[in-house]
């Protein structure tokens, strides 16, 4: 079967790459690009691990083929720390212990990124919304709800 | 096996394509994506149109009128449609409404589809490009269906005249245990003078409550009011066994969920 080419900005960068026809935006970027940030949990759209930010939406890239991504703008989580420093969210989740396993970070961070671009100073209510479709088998969620509720603090103190 | 993906710019073009052996409308993908990742090797081709009437909401006079691909997020958000905004976030988590079409929640077996016992409640019509069906009539034959949905259309209910409840274990959402969706509208005595009450999760497909419908005309909503209709809750119905829930418990229960949305 003829590969199929797309073309999409990943995490800033012009980014092209010929995949088959019907292949998921998750296997394009872990497989084909190199970008494992987002995790292949359940494959099934119930973990929310795979978790990217497509054209300012949240969407899951287990269940979003790549040729539908063409011309797309495409936010992992790998592209989030600029110079080497972390963004707010990374470090949030780093200073109050919200990582343990790791596997839902990234679709955890990206969750919470779109709830923060859009809703800077969230409600406790809004985060757990915002993450309901993301599921943590570690943590008990208690700290990964402390750690966007203290990167929203931490993105208004830097903004005043 | 790798899916072929065509992809066309006409409903009518995509309607001929999707006359091929083993090959599935393509809308969000949380259902055929989710079926091939899954392993169902009947699919074999994915077809999907870029029509633009698909993707749009058109409010007029008291008529809605949905189309196809249009995202639970898009519904859940639309300022005209704040009535069903419960209904479309009760689909999932924020990044599955981002993807889910109101076109695939009309095939979405249960316990999924819980905006299409909405529609049910709403007494929707469902179109394809040649035809415009009652959504009861849909549902009932979807599984033999091969023309691409294009629209939903439905009558706006009067204010506040649209109830909507999803039951689920987890917090703030899960799976349905049941949701129940109804428009009851009532006369100046308070009287209720139609009904119509719509379930999902007790049955295969969302399905009609007709004797609590029934029970409840020319009755009041108060506990004595309603006795008779949560009596007749459960007659007709064939609950799914599931993990979140079996049909025994979800029997038990739909009497008490009805009970609270019809009083609330």
């Amino acid at each position: 079967m003829a590969k199929v080419p797309v073309q999409f900005t990943l995490n800033g960068s012009e980014t092209a790459e010929f995949v088959d026809s019907g292949t998921t935006l998750l296997h394009t970027l872990r497989d084909k690009i190199g970008d494992t940030s987002p995790k292949g949990g359940c494959h099934q759209g119930t973990c929310g691990a795979c978790s990217v930010i497509i054209d300012g939406e949240l969407r899951l890239s287990c269940l979003t083929l790549a040729e539908t991504c063409d011309g797309a703008v495409i936010s992992t989580t790998s592209g989030l720390s600029e110079n080497g420093i972390l963004h707010p969210l990374q470090r949030a989740f780093l200073d109050t212990f919200a990582t343990q396993c790791g596997f839902c970070t990234p679709g955890m961070i990206m969750a919470a990124k779109v709830l923060l671009d859009h809703t800077p100073n969230p409600s406790r209510d809004e985060v757990v919304e915002a993450l309901s479709g993301n599921i943590c088998r570690c943590t008990g969620y208690e700290p990964i709800i402390q750690a966007v509720l203290t990167a929203a603090r931490s993105n208004s103190q830097n903004a005043a | 096996m790798a899916l072929a993906l065509q992809t066309f710019a006409t409903v009518k073009d995509a309607n001929a394509a999707l006359k091929a052996q083993g090959s599935r409308y393509l809308g969000g993908g949380t259902l055929v994506v989710r079926a091939a990742n899954e392993g169902d090797v009947s699919v074999s081709g994915l077809i999907r149109s870029t029509e633009p009437s698909l993707s749009a909401i058109v409010v007029a006079g008291g008529k809605v009128r949905i189309g196809a691909s249009v995202t639970m997020a898009a519904i859940g958000g639309h300022p005209e449609l704040g009535m069903l905004a419960k209904a479309a976030r009760a689909v999932g988590g924020p990044a599955i409404r981002n993807m889910a079409t109101i076109g695939g929640n009309l095939f979405a077996p249960a316990p999924y589809g819980d905006f299409a016992v909405a529609l049910l409640a709403l007494d929707a019509t469902v179109s394809t490009e040649e035809s415009e069906t009652p959504i009861e009539t849909f549902l009932a034959n979807r599984d033999g269906s091969r023309a691409i949905v294009t629209s939903v259309g439905f009558t706006l209910p009067p204010q506040g005249g649209f109830r909507f409840l999803k039951v689920s274990r987890v917090k703030p959402k899960g799976i349905s245990v049941l949701s129940i969706a109804a428009v009851l509208q009532q006369a100046p005595d308070g009287t209720i003078s139609s009904a119509w009450i719509a379930l999902g999760c007790m049955a295969d497909r969302p399905m009609r409550a007709r004797a609590a419908e029934k029970a409840l005309l020319g009755r009041k909503l108060t506990e004595d009011g309603v006795a008779a209709a949560l009596a007749a809750a459960g007659e007709g119905t064939a609950p799914i066994t599931d993990p979140i829930a079996s049909a025994w418990y979800r029997a038990e229960v739909l009497p008490v969920h009805l009970g609270r949305l019809l009083l609330a």
